[in-house]
């Protein structure tokens, strides 16, 4: 190790070294391979063979690929819909999970168990539950008619969008917990002597202040849903036809079924370039590069 | 939150929702101690004629054992190496004042933002080159590396709040850097260490997309592969799935129980990716 440059009052700070074995393990399993998949969108290949460049045959092939503006358009819709739908829900059961009545921490515990499960077991779970012939529609025929929810688009994406409901909300309303938790009692105890009551505590004061948890979870949430993978490909299989093939389960299909890799690398680093563009502007918004405390942000 | 009327709508919404989030759990328990026949038969929603276990054994006699075996490997080795690399990381992100970390610190920024889908394809290239296809280091390497970014801020954020008169308190003794960090650092950012254990430990074990693409026997199956194969190749048979995926979350599930509070702030560390 080497010695640590001293500085100010004699304080002795570590060097880069103490940086180093992390920067170097994640360089070459992250970094390596975000630069990789760039190159690789501009070859052929197979994945048996070496990939040869190609130009940008992968590239012109995307743009005039149908499925491609499809999975764009469906990839959008599903985060939006994982936005609007899970924010209100996120908000209200994050903030009634704040309040410390014992009720509330009972069945909080019970709200949370959607988080221990894997993506893979949720979508493993609501398909069994969604099964036409012997799941729940069978057995609720006024409420679902013939049952074969995944058998059309709208009734695929709602199922999707549901079940990224169920999946992810608990982990937003911690967030939310969190943060509703954060806020001070005084500017309840100001508002309840002024007299407003609980509802309108929760629009003048409790919103307001979840300001920038919402930043935190919207961004999250974004992320999440433009990286959709496991629920369609457990669920829906990308169909009916192409109708739930979102963008990140075209690129798997692309690259590992039809292998053609340097398509499916095209397709991931149109991925990258809107996850980065999201984060650097969340990075700037929220300020995580100058953040000071363990909870500040959340 | 001092509130003297009990809250109606609140309570009213959190009914509905608690109907939404334990209808697949009954649905979901309930499959996994009746037989086949009787799922197929009674439907989802009735109690069982006949209680058995069955489902769960055949399980552990299909090879979901050596499932769950590798993925413990995987789990233990993830956070063995997060907990290698992240701390010292974390104590030079808050206390060097070199150019160079501040860059690194920035890295990590940044790869908050990869998306592992976005990886698969070089991922599959440079494991493969590596000859280190269908061997569970190579699922191993990739995990651990996608952990560090959100520990990395998890444990900065922990270590940010030491105050600096420790720092100089323990320099006036002449102590090293190595002697802070084992005497000081590590000892006061306990709980981000156990929120960052918690975080790679779920992100390996609920894993899935690394192992799809980069093993394909039976010896390096992980948990949630199998849930996976199990319902493409036997998804008729649902009680035996559903005990798998049982099963596969019970060892989240008793650290729920036991750690709730290190799995919450694990969970929520920036809010799991």
């Amino acid at each position: 190790m080497t010695a640590a440059p001293k500085s100010g009052a004699g304080v002795t700070r570590p060097g880069f070294v103490w940086a180093a074995p992390a920067a170097v393990f994640f360089t070459l399993f992250a970094i390596v391979p975000l630069l990789l998949v760039a190159v690789l969108s501009f070859t052929h290949w197979d994945g048996i063979t070496e990939p040869r460049f190609n130009g940008l045959d992968n590239w012109t092939a995307l743009i005039d690929d149908p499925v491609m503006i499809q999975s764009i358009g469906t990839t959008l819709l599903l985060t939006v819909l994982g936005v609007v739908l899970q924010t209100p829900i996120s908000i209200l059961l994050g903030v009634w999970a704040a309040g410390h009545q014992r009720n509330r921490a009972v069945l909080s515990a019970i709200y949370f168990v959607p988080l221990l499960l894997s993506a893979t077991a949720v979508s493993v779970v609501w398909r069994a539950v969604l099964d036409p012939n012997f799941g729940v529609p069978s057995q609720l025929t006024w409420l679902f008619g013939d049952g074969n929810l995944l058998g059309s688009r709208g009734g695929a994406i709602a199922v999707l969008a549901f079940v990224g409901v169920w999946q992810f909300t608990p982990l937003h309303a911690l967030i939310y917990q969190g943060g509703a938790r954060a806020i001070p009692q005084v500017l309840y105890q100001a508002a309840a002597i002024d007299g407003a009551g609980t509802v309108r505590q929760f629009f003048h004061i409790t919103l307001p202040q979840l300001r920038n948890t919402a930043i935190t979870s919207s961004v999250l949430m974004v992320v999440g849903g433009l990286t959709t993978f496991d629920t369609v490909l457990i669920l829906t299989q990308g169909g009916p036809g192409t109708d739930t093939t979102v963008s990140a389960f075209y690129m798997y299909q692309k690259a590992f079924k039809s292998f053609d890799f340097g398509g499916g690398s095209a397709i991931a680093l149109v991925l990258v370039a809107v996850a980065t563009l999201i984060s650097l502007a969340v990075v700037r918004f929220t300020g995580y590069d100058r953040m000071h405390g363990t909870t500040e942000g959340l | 939150m001092p509130r003297q009327r009990p809250n109606v709508l609140a309570g009213l919404g959190s009914l509905i929702w608690l109907l939404l989030v334990g209808l697949p759990l009954y649905v979901l328990l309930l499959a996994t101690v009746r037989t086949r026949a009787d799922y197929s038969t009674e439907g989802p929603l009735s109690l069982p004629a006949q209680w058995t276990l069955q489902n769960y054994l055949t399980d552990l006699s299909n090879g979901f054992g050596q499932d769950f075996l590798n993925t413990l490997a995987v789990t233990a080795s993830v956070v063995a190496i997060v907990l290698l690399v992240v701390p010292p990381l974390a104590y030079a992100i808050v206390r060097a004042r070199g150019r160079a970390t501040g860059w690194v610190f920035r890295m990590f920024l940044l790869g908050l933002a990869i998306p592992a889908q976005a990886v698969i394809v070089p991922m599959f290239y440079l494991i493969s080159k590596a000859g280190l296809y269908d061997h569970l280091i190579g699922v191993i390497l990739p995990t651990a590396a996608f952990c560090l970014p959100v520990c990395t801020l998890v444990l900065t954020g922990a270590m940010r709040d030491i105050s600096p008169e420790l720092y100089e308190a323990m320099a006036m003794d002449g102590a090293s850097p190595a002697r802070v960090f084992r005497q000081l650092v590590l000892p006061l950012s306990k709980g981000g260490l156990s929120s960052v254990v918690v975080f790679a430990a779920l992100q390996a074990w609920n894993g899935f997309l690394f192992p799809l693409i980069l093993t394909q026997s039976d010896s390096t199956k992980v948990v949630t592969l199998g849930l996976y194969e199990f319902q493409t190749e036997h998804g008729v048979d649902v009680p035996g799935l559903l005990s798998a995926v049982v099963l596969s979350t019970l060892p989240v599930f008793f650290v729920y129980l036991f750690a709730r509070r290190a799995l919450v702030q694990g969970l929520t560390g920036v809010g799991g990716k």
